[in-house]
């Protein structure tokens, strides 16, 4: 029999924050990618459907597919699935850098559907307005489009953070590091309830913070 | 000047505008009005090229917008500017800045457009609201804004879609002064399109009312109301529904023909007649021109010459017609006027049937004057299943 022996409060904090720094390292990683992709196949997604700018079934019908894919597989599943495509990319299939692909990967769909929906919700004369004043494609789509949907797409940052604090955790599993991994590997595995409660009240506060904070700055962005 | 020459406009084998001509010069407003379906938005559309046009040109100073190319047409269109309805202006984007967009997608300095956007919003009276954002404007501000917007690359051609939709009467009237007082000092021609009749009747200087598509009538403002009592006309001074029975000989319709008319006519036929005249129903407005525009309903109380009556009116300036039917048992019409003089009479005739067989959901508005005829219920219900009967 196995005596739980929980780490000292006092030293919690030495595992506690490196874990701490490696989450945030990987959710900033993953979110800049998924900024960086998501983004842009969100504004593809919306403006070839028949509403958008330059309306092509077939594209859409694609992108729209492949953007599906992605998140139709519970994140777990597919961070196994892509272990070949994580050891082509990073050489590796395990630590923060495997963590990333799979992250990055369910991350851009989803980030690419919160800026369709949010890119969508703009009525359509104001994009007229822009049309009719003779801005080419990429005038609308800077000065319209972004600029009216950004608090929708700040929303949606924020919900995306908050679901990649989620997978980091997943991956933790397969030894990402960062706070889930802690959690599993100290907490759960060897009982320590010490590490458990530690590393659920700083997830519960850091989700609580990136929401509010996002909530607070959609209000400042919106008139 | 724009001209729109034979714009048709079909999606598949739907024909949404069939044929549509038109021409509005510089410091005119053109009200194109019609129920919705029409084709009034589709033709908005067309106009400022969201749409393109399947035949048809649009002639804007002289050039052909349907033929150019897209990047040619990008550039052409700033001819075209377009006030939206209920403004759609930019939520993120001040006043101010809603009126400059336009200038950003050109190469137009930083200093140049800030002047410019300045002039605008003073010529709308907004310059106290340059730096507020849309939710803290009016509905009658936000579209002050809209109008600025639309002018801010000095289009030669402003087309105003539904401008005054979901505004009070007050806004509504003081967005059409500004839209007159711009139509004036920027001798800009504007194509006003609306549902509205007292729009077109306090602002317009000539109106075309589209139908399924077409163009079924036009004219001067003055023209239409003074000398013809077509849909449209009615439509431009509608007659409150008058107490009298719809039936009876005595009943009289009038219109003001000239713009003179010596609003004194009410008693001077009465003594020429030798009768007491009943006003059963009347809208009488001063349009556009200055001049007085009417219709009316009145009662002649004795027994006279229909020829009598209509001659008294006539030298007056006043246009009479009795209502039902002549002694003779004819149904009788108005005078056909030479344009679209068939099409009209055929409009007539129509509308006399239509009085005499009525839909039920029409005669149920008109109930309680019936019951003040006939207060028998049973008789009414079997008028009712008859009106029923003969609308089917």
């Amino acid at each position: 029999m196995i005596l739980a022996t929980a780490t000292p409060w006092s030293s919690v904090s030495s595992l506690l924050l490196p874990a701490l720094g490696q989450t945030a390292a990987m959710v900033g990683i993953v979110m800049s990618i998924v900024v960086a992709l998501g983004l842009p196949l969100g504004l593809l997604i919306f403006n070839t459907s028949p509403r958008g700018l330059t309306p092509h079934a077939t594209v859409h019908a694609s992108i729209s597919w492949i953007a599906n894919l992605g998140r139709s597989l519970p994140f777990l599943v597919l961070m196994a699935t892509v272990i070949p495509f994580t050891q082509l990319v990073v050489n590796t299939t395990i630590g923060i850098k495997a963590a990333i692909i799979p992250m990055s990967l369910a991350g851009i769909p989803f980030f690419a559907r919160l800026v369709e929906n949010a890119v969508r919700e703009i009525p359509r004369t104001r994009l007229d307005v822009g049309i009719a004043s003779g801005a080419s494609v990429p005038q609308v789509i800077r000065t319209i489009q972004l600029t009216e949907a950004l608090p929708g797409i700040v929303a949606g940052l924020s919900l995306n953070i908050i679901a990649m604090i989620e997978y980091s955790a997943i991956a933790g599993a397969i030894g990402a590091g960062g706070l889930g991994y802690l959690a599993v590997n100290y907490g759960y595995e060897q009982f320590d309830g010490h590490i458990m409660v530690s590393c659920i009240v700083v997830l519960v506060l850091i989700v609580q913070i990136v929401q509010f904070g996002g909530d607070r700055i959609v209000r400042t962005l919106t008139h | 000047m724009i001209e729109v020459t034979a714009l048709t406009k079909r999606y598949g084998s739907l024909t949404v505008l069939d044929g549509v001509d038109f021409a509005v010069q510089a410091g005119e407003i053109a009200a194109v009005v019609g129920p919705s379906g029409a084709g009034k938005s589709t033709l908005a559309r067309c106009i400022n090229l969201l749409e393109k046009p399947t035949s048809g040109s649009i002639l804007v100073d002289g050039r052909d917008l349907t033929r150019l190319s897209r990047r040619e047409l990008r550039s052409a269109r700033r001819a075209i500017g377009t006030v939206f309805q209920s403004a759609s202006l930019l939520q993120r984007l001040t006043a101010a800045e809603n009126v400059e967009l336009p200038m950003r997608y050109l190469d137009i300095s930083h200093s140049e457009r800030v002047a410019r956007v300045r002039e605008l919003l003073e010529r709308v009276g907004m310059l106290h609201r340059a730096n507020h954002y849309p939710s803290q404007l009016s509905g009658g501000q936000q579209q002050r804004i809209g109008l600025a917007r639309g002018l801010a690359l000095k289009p030669s051609v402003l087309l105003a879609d539904e401008p005054t939709s979901g505004l009070d009467p007050h806004t509504t009237s003081s967005i059409l002064k500004l839209l007159a007082q711009l139509r004036d000092e920027l001798r800009v021609a504007v194509v006003l399109i609306t549902h509205e009749m007292d729009v077109v009747r306090s602002v317009a200087d000539s109106v075309a009312r589209l139908h399924e598509g077409r163009i079924v009538e036009r004219g001067s403002v003055a023209e239409v109301v003074r000398s013809s009592d077509s849909e449209l006309a009615r439509a431009l001074l509608p007659l409150p529904p008058g107490p009298a029975p719809r039936r009876e000989r005595a009943v009289w319709r009038l219109r003001y023909e000239r713009p003179d008319v010596d609003p004194a006519w009410l008693t001077s036929v009465g003594r020429e007649l030798d009768t007491d005249i009943s006003v059963l129903a009347g809208l009488i407005e001063t349009i556009d021109d200055g001049g007085a525009a009417g219709r009316m309903t009145v009662r002649i109380e004795r027994p006279l010459a229909a020829a009598d009556v209509r001659a008294a009116f006539a030298a007056r300036g006043i246009h009479a017609v009795q209502e039902g039917v002549t002694p003779s048992g004819e149904v009788e019409r108005a005078e056909p006027v030479e344009r679209g003089e068939r099409e009209r009479a055929g409009r007539e005739r129509e509308a006399v049937e239509r009085a005499e067989y009525e839909p039920a959901e029409l005669a149920a508005e008109r109930e309680p004057e019936a019951a003040e005829r006939e207060p028998a219920p049973a008789e009414r219900a079997e008028r009712r299943a008859a009106r029923v009967r003969s609308a089917a």
